[in-house]
């Protein structure tokens, strides 16, 4: 029988089949009429009962030509589809709380895929560390992570350790390319020798720098970013060879790095050699990022161990480099891929875990229709096992429809997904690391795939158990119109709603958790006000374009009167750094006449340099004295501003600060203290003010010996107006800038409000999670409560109609139907208050001025989900109440 | 009637095949009677068994089937054996008598014959 005539002479094969034994029946009967005198009838009979199941031989006799287990699951698929077409309803409910519940945690999972658990796209990159240091005794408690690297230590590090293959160190800075039709500001990254060694990432044209690049007294080189070289270059490949102006100074090209080459997460459009001077070496400035490339085999200890033992040499590559030795540094390297996921693998995980737990609940509501629908079914299913059906062949039917409906959910995910995806890319946000390098690999679609099976048997097994393993004389009896259901029949709906109340319990604490810190984030005065109408940009005028420091000033002060000239705008002033924008302009002791210091524990504060009018325009306020005006800088008086914390630290009020004397150190002269301003958050509301000390933008730069004029040259400029953030004033703006010099780039441009939002992003994106996912939580518990009460009241329709026969009152019956649902979610909330003690602590890291157990929480959240609870289940029991008893007791 | 045994497991296709050599084609009742018939009514041929061995049997080419007419003038499906049929009941034959002497040399052997 070849392979065609198995698959399409099928019937008549049957057909044959049936016919041989219909005849081996009847020749068998001939026979015993013949040889024991029987009549037909009882021939027939006796025949028939010696042979057993006609039907079974057949189908065993078929099997010899099928492919009997696939034929069998092909036949369950054909039945489960048929039945899902005859049901549309059910089948578009199923399917889109499939399809939303996984294709929601797939789009999380290819996040939390790409970002945490892929490897960084260098090679070998978990040799890859990110080297930071401590510095326990330089007094700056708000190095929250650690002290940076300078190029000294660069040098001295990279030059004699054993642990590093290589080594490097980077900042990023905004650069201003000339020359090339608008003049434009651009990401740079200064580099030192070993950075681009470190990353192991070949140039796709040209080469990387090379020890005679990083010379200071050398030629002046650049290499471009892959973007940059496209946007400015359109892709030319005779680039190399070729010179830009990047602040005033030509650079000649060397290489293009390949597309995708991101620096720790960062984008780049130029890379500059760092060229330190190594003949006039210094400690600081401790702003660089180190990099380095641990030999095979090195661990994060040794390394450490390693460098430890090279900072005697690095102190004495200078003269009184020993007064380092104090601040106790130790390098704690950590790896790069920590440094590049930052904490937001906390909010990863908290989000996974929270859709997770909404995928739980909706397969729960899922295994409840399921079961309302095995339910209905429950007579025929009780009619196949009785003529003996298998448990396993009853299983395998019911098994095959969830199967069917989870892979068809996962199908219609994938496009969930990825519409999930696309919409997080475009909204980019800022907080998350990586972002580009997220995709629906195809990892991400094995996990639809895991998870569609998953949740299918996860679903499916509880209607196949309970219809499986029931006994048939049992069910046949119990759907007879005299009796009501028994107990046992709701048991495992029952259990669902339990666990459904307990999850819904947890999500919603966590939400509950999220929106009293996001509440208690907004009510923190940052120290600015109404930063809706504060609008922010950047500048930089580089030493190449304006060598006097004097006049750097004057050009941001004659732009600072053009701005103040627009109309509508209020105040206007600029600084090196303003809050939340992650810069800090300085860090240096402030020493207080009148006070001995501890030269073994310095204390370092936070500076700012800021221009008249700057503390008005974000609407600081001046608590006592006065603000700088532009004579304290043109003069060069020794003025100083204070916040209101150091002020009253130091002197116990704001008022008695004004006309006290402090300094940087001893051999700076003493600054008069003209102002105390209100304290600000320059760190962001979830952090400590921390004490400022604002200074002239423009005043003699206090480390060197020699007096030398400081201006600060990249500031940023705030501006209070009703119009902030409109394109018309923004073109004003610009207006005024090319007035002052055309070559003026302009970057940064954003209202105070977006600072201050962004600022919050961690906070908000986790809570706007949570809350979507409590609420769903809430509804499908709901629904949940809802089903089973009214569930059970259809089946005990006429216990009802002979309890109210007999005299129940209608109020009791209702109180006996809300009753069970306050018992279930009684359930439900003692199991998910010990869940959710648990896992809250998991968001330790997000909460903000508010303890994991919060009591308020823990109590309120139960209260309204008993108070759901009862509205579910009131209004079915309510229906039921209102049940005529004679109609109850006709019906069925 | 007396108590019959059912067919050892695994000899029944070695019984249709020797039946099918001796006798020439036969339906399916016929094998089965003379089956039982060469027993001396010592064996039962179950028919749950039966016809999913024939079908076996036709699938793996040991036997091939046409259509006919009984000797009660039904119409009934007739199995002969094939050239492959054959040469596998000589195998099979040759199996079993080996296995049959072994069987029949261990009934035979005494203590005496393993000191």
């Amino acid at each position: 029988m070849s392979w065609w005539e198995r698959v399409f002479r099928r019937r008549t094969l049957n057909d044959e089949l049936s016919e041989e034994l219909n005849g081996h029946i009847e020749e068998k009967i001939e026979q015993l009429m013949r040889l024991e005198n029987l009549s037909h009838a009882e021939a027939r009979q006796a025949v028939l009962r010696a042979f057993g199941n006609p039907g079974l031989i057949a189908t065993r006799s078929r099997e010899v030509w099928q492919w009997p287990r696939l034929e069998s699951f092909l036949a369950d698929l054909r039945l489960a589809l048929r039945r899902l077409r005859k049901s549309p309803g059910f089948a578009l409910i199923v399917l889109l709380t499939l399809a939303i519940g996984i294709g929601a945690n797939t789009a999380v999972f290819s996040v939390v895929n790409s970002v945490l658990l892929k490897p960084l796209p260098y090679p070998e990159s978990d040799r890859l560390v990110s080297l930071w240091l401590q510095a326990p005794g330089a007094g700056i408690a708000d190095f929250s992570e650690g002290l940076l690297m300078s190029p000294s230590m660069d040098l001295a590090f990279s030059e004699h350790n054993r642990s590093f293959q290589s080594m490097g160190i980077w900042s990023q800075r905004i650069a201003n390319v000339t020359g090339l039709a608008q003049p434009e500001q651009v990401q740079s990254i200064l580099v030192s020798d070993g950075v681009l060694q470190t990353l192991q990432i070949s140039p796709l044209l040209g080469r990387w720098f090379s020890q005679q690049d990083q010379d200071p007294r050398g030629a002046k080189t650049i290499i471009l970013s892959y973007g940059y070289w496209q946007r400015r270059f359109a892709g030319d490949r005779t680039v190399i060879g070729r010179s830009i102006q990047v602040d005033s100074q030509a650079r000649e090209i060397v290489g293009v790095m390949p597309r995708g080459l991101r620096v720790v997460d960062h984008d780049f459009d130029v890379f500059i050699p760092l060229a330190p001077d190594r003949t006039n070496l210094d400690g600081p400035p401790f702003g660089f990022y180190g990099i380095g490339r641990l030999k095979p085999g090195v661990t994060i200890a040794q390394a450490d161990a390693d460098i430890s033992n090279l900072l005697p040499l690095w102190m004495s590559l200078w003269p009184q480099g020993h007064y380092f030795a104090i601040w106790r540094i130790t390098p704690t390297f950590r790896p790069l891929k920590k440094q590049v996921i930052g904490q937001v693998g906390s909010v990863l995980w908290v989000v996974m875990a929270t859709v997770g737990l909404v995928m739980l609940l909706a397969s729960m509501n899922v295994a409840n229709l399921l079961l309302v629908r095995a339910d209905s079914r429950h007579q025929e299913l009780s009619i196949r096992a009785s003529l003996g059906a298998g448990r396993a062949r009853i299983a395998r039917e019911l098994l095959t429809e969830s199967l069917l409906l989870g892979l068809l959910g996962g199908a219609f995910s994938i496009v969930v997904s990825y519409g999930g995806l696309r919409l997080l890319k475009s909204l980019g946000p800022a907080e998350l690391p990586r972002l580009s390098e997220v995709a629906l690999d195809y990892r991400s679609l094995l996990f639809t795939l895991l998870l569609s099976v998953f949740s299918a048997l996860l679903f499916g097994s509880l209607p196949a158990i309970k219809h499986a393993y029931a006994r048939a004389s049992d069910a046949l009896s119990r759907s007879t119109r005299t009796m009501s259901s028994s107990r046992t029949r709701n048991r495992s709906r029952n259990v669902l709603v339990v666990a459904q109340v307990a999850m819904a319990l947890v999500l919603l604490i966590s939400s509950a958790l999220m929106i009293r810190t996001f509440l208690a984030l907004r009510a923190v005065n940052p120290g600015f006000s109404d930063p809706a109408h504060v609008q922010t940009l950047r500048t930089a005028i580089p030493t190449s374009m304006v060598p006097d420091a004097t006049m750097v000033t004057h050009i941001e002060n004659d732009l600072t009167d053009r701005i103040a000239a627009i109309p509508d705008v209020a105040a206007v002033g600029f600084a090196a750094a303003m809050p939340l924008d992650g810069i800090d302009a300085d860090w240096n002791q402030f020493q207080v006449e009148g006070k001995t210091y501890d030269v073994t524990r310095p204390q370092m504060y936070l500076f700012d340099y800021v221009s008249p009018g700057y503390f008005s325009a974000l609407g600081i306020r001046l608590v006592a004295g006065r603000d700088f005006n532009w004579t304290d800088n043109y003069g060069l008086r020794h003025k100083v501003i204070v916040s209101e914390s150091f002020a009253r630290e130091t002197w116990g009020s704001a008022a008695n600060a004004i006309g006290k004397h402090a300094h940087e150190s001893n051999r700076n002269p003493w600054d008069e203290v003209i102002g105390v301003v209100a304290d600000v958050h320059q760190h962001g509301v979830d952090e400590k003010a921390p004490a400022i000390i604002y200074w002239p933008v423009l005043m003699y730069i206090p480390y060197i010996e020699k007096p030398t004029l400081g201006a600060e040259r990249g500031v940023t400029f705030v501006i209070r107006t009703r119009r902030a953030g409109t394109e018309t004033f923004l073109s004003q703006v610009r207006q005024a800038v090319n007035a002052i010099n055309p070559n003026l780039p302009i970057a940064g441009v954003r209202t105070m409000q977006e600072v201050y939002s962004q600022s919050l992003a961690r906070q908000s994106f986790t809570l706007v999670m949570l809350g979507i996912a409590g609420s769903m939580a809430l509804a499908l518990g709901i629904i949940g409560i809802y089903g089973v009460i009214a569930y059970a009241i259809v089946q005990r329709t006429r216990e009802i109609g002979i309890r109210m026969a007999l005299g129940a009152p209608r109020s009791g019956v209702k109180w006996m139907f809300v009753r069970s649902a306050l018992t279930l979610a009684g359930a439900g909330i003692a199991i998910g208050l010990l869940a959710a003690a648990g896992l809250v602590q998991l968001m330790k890291t997000i909460l903000f001025g508010i303890r994991p157990l919060d009591p308020v929480t823990f109590t309120a959240v139960p209260v309204i989900l008993v108070a759901a609870a009862a509205f579910a289940s009131y209004l079915p029991a309510a229906r039921a109440a209102a049940v005529n008893p004679v109609d109850a007791l006709k019906t069925e | 009637m007396a108590e019959k045994s059912d067919v050892p497991q695994g000899t029944l296709a070695l019984m249709v095949l020797k039946t099918l050599d001796l006798l020439g084609p036969l339906h399916g009742f016929g094998i089965a009677r003379r089956i039982e018939q060469i027993s001396g009514d010592a064996l039962a041929v179950n028919q749950g068994t039966l016809y999913p061995l024939l079908l076996k049997l036709e699938h793996e080419g040991a036997i091939a089937s046409d259509w006919g007419t009984s000797e009660n003038n039904r119409r009934a499906r007739f199995y002969r054996l094939t050239r492959a049929g054959r040469k596998q009941l000589q195998t099979e034959t040759g199996d079993w008598e080996r296995t049959a002497a072994i069987v029949a040399r261990f009934f035979a052997a005494r203590t005496e014959d393993w000191s």
